[in-house]
């Protein structure tokens, strides 16, 4: 190929030494802030990202906005002026924190329970402290494990992934900032892993149709990854709480 | 005036678990199936698909006869009756108080549950409804007991007998509310000098001993001229110390652990109390004397 580069070597490495199908390091963390009801850290690889959730609780300024039958996700997305390379101040309102709030607030309300918890409200912040591809993915996933730390009702995990083409021809998994500068679309999915149902599909440009199969399902298999993972730490979090308090309260 | 600083790395993070590993129970976490039967009951924390039990919060399994449900080890307060909690007024309406109870609606306080001073007998005049905020005004913190809690999950309070009521001078401290642990009374006098109410809401009030004594006042005193002194001012503030020491640790809080944890923290200095090691101690030493005082 006449590419300066190629995304994959021909022994099958990619730029950073993983294989098409392997997914960056993921180390967690629940409950890392006392004042949230929920919180939650997350890297993936580099990309470092901080999450904490408010609520349910009484809607805050004016109580037209509440509604009788649902709970409402309020979602704010922020980068650290630090995460990217280049040192940059980045108001919350912009329009590139504007959209991922919004593709936040899809892929979590397919989750949560809203309907349980009329005339509320929940707040969902999160902060990139370092921006290394993947950004919406780690975002999704920290906000989850938030909000289960927070004890919210959720139909299960919503996990986030993303995958591109290298070569033209074999898809490959969450891709690191470095392959997403090189080239080569990203898509970008949020799943519901356990029942199978696409929350929110994005694209950063075209490319072929007939990939397209190839491309959701191996992101989709990031997604089932992703979730495993969490679900582990999920579960030593419970333990660690509920050991340490010897499951009082219990019956 | 010079003062030691503490930083440190993040690398260098003190561990304060004091996890003990025996018989831990099954954990559900969102999503994961329950019971493939429906023959059961789905109670809070789990739902129905496809024929299928699932839980979804993270914790563990409770079940009575056929009701299922999953309660997640931390989580807002969900009030029952006959709860006491401390909650801090944040509005006041015509007939009522808005509460803030750490619940996931406000709280009221209606003014007809409330012992106005002057007798329990008094009627409650117009007039009445004009001094509300003499009585309770915005930021002010009082206990109470939950008396109902209406359909959409919000708390009714009141405050109809002289243990309840507005709270003087002291400290608050917010945990979550698992971790306090339910008993008989959540009021504690302390033979340190040290009252302690722990609201089942996570809101513990840390005050010099009250002596109940003045009749027909409804629980609206709030002397704020009495001086209180600075022993027992530091008394209070090692109470707090240790009680965030254990609340990070994950220790359930109630009237021995604090005070086995005062115990154990009495070797170290008020400020030092504060520091994490120190903490992670203070919670692992209570631990391990709470576990020995069950087992003889």
């Amino acid at each position: 190929m006449s590419r300066k580069k190629e995304l994959i070597s021909n022994i099958g490495l990619r730029l950073d030494g993983r294989r098409a199908g392997e997914l960056r390091r993921i180390r967690c963390k629940l409950g890392v802030f006392s004042e949230p009801d929920g919180s939650a850290y997350i890297e993936q690889g580099l990309t470092k990202v901080l999450a904490a959730v408010y609520g349910p609780h009484q809607v805050r300024g004016g109580r037209s906005k509440a509604q009788h039958d649902s709970a409402i996700v309020n979602c704010q997305f922020s980068m650290a002026v630090f995460s990217t390379g280049e040192r940059k101040r980045r108001p919350r309102g912009d329009r590139k924190s504007t959209e991922m709030s919004i593709h936040l607030h899809q892929a979590l309300v397919a989750a949560i329970k809203v309907e349980l918890y009329p005339w509320t409200q929940i707040d969902v912040y999160v902060e990139v402290l370092h921006a290394d591809g993947g950004i919406y993915p780690a975002c999704v996933n920290a906000a989850t494990l938030a909000l289960i730390d927070a004890g919210i009702p959720l139909k299960e995990y919503v996990c986030a992934c993303t995958a591109s083409l290298a070569n033209d021809d074999i898809p490959m998994i969450d891709i690191s900032h470095q392959e997403e500068v090189m080239g080569g679309p990203t898509l970008t999915v949020a799943a519901l892993p356990m029942s199978k149902k696409v929350v929110l599909l994005e694209m950063s440009q075209r490319f072929h149709v007939d990939h397209l199969p190839k491309v959701l399902k191996t992101a989709l298999q990031g997604c089932v990854d992703i979730k495993n993972i969490l679900d582990v730490t999920v579960s030593n979090n419970v333990k660690e709480i509920g050991s340490s308090t010897r499951w009082g309260n219990m019956t | 005036m010079p003062q030691k600083i503490q930083m440190r790395l993040a690398s260098n993070r003190v561990d304060t678990s004091v996890v003990i590993n025996r018989d831990i129970p099954a954990i559900y976490t969102p999503g994961q199936i329950i019971s493939n039967q429906n023959e059961f009951l789905r109670g809070h924390g789990t739902y129905e698909e496809n024929g299928q039990l699932k839980a979804s919060v993270a914790g563990v399994r409770e079940k009575v006869d056929i009701l299922i449900s999953v309660r997640p080890l931390k989580s807002r307060y969900h009030g029952k009756v006959g709860d006491v909690v401390v909650g801090r007024i944040i509005e006041v309406q015509q007939k009522r108080w808005k509460v803030n109870t750490n619940s996931i609606l406000d709280s009221v306080l209606l003014i007809s549950s409330v012992n106005l001073p002057g007798g329990e007998l008094r009627r409650r005049s117009a007039e009445d409804e004009h001094m509300m905020r003499k009585y309770l005004q915005e930021g002010d913190l009082i206990s109470a007991e939950v008396q109902s809690v209406y359909s959409d999950g919000s708390l009714s309070l009141h405050t109809r007998s002289l243990k309840y009521g507005k709270l003087g001078q002291g400290v608050l401290v917010k945990v979550f509310p698992s971790l306090i642990k339910i008993s008989k009374t959540h009021f504690h006098n302390l033979s340190i000098g040290v009252s302690l109410i722990l609201g089942t809401n996570g809101f513990i009030w840390i005050c010099p001993i009250i002596n109940n004594t003045e009749e027909n006042v409804g629980g609206f005193v709030q002397n704020l001229e009495e001086v209180v002194p600075k022993s027992i001012r530091a008394t209070m503030a090692r109470i707090r110390n240790c009680i965030l020491a254990l609340a990070q640790s994950k220790v359930m809080l109630f009237d021995s652990s604090i005070t086995y944890a005062y115990e154990e923290s009495t070797k170290y200095t008020l400020a030092e109390l504060l520091l994490p090691e120190v903490m992670a101690d203070v919670a692992l030493s209570t631990q391990q004397k709470l576990i020995l005082s069950e087992t003889e």
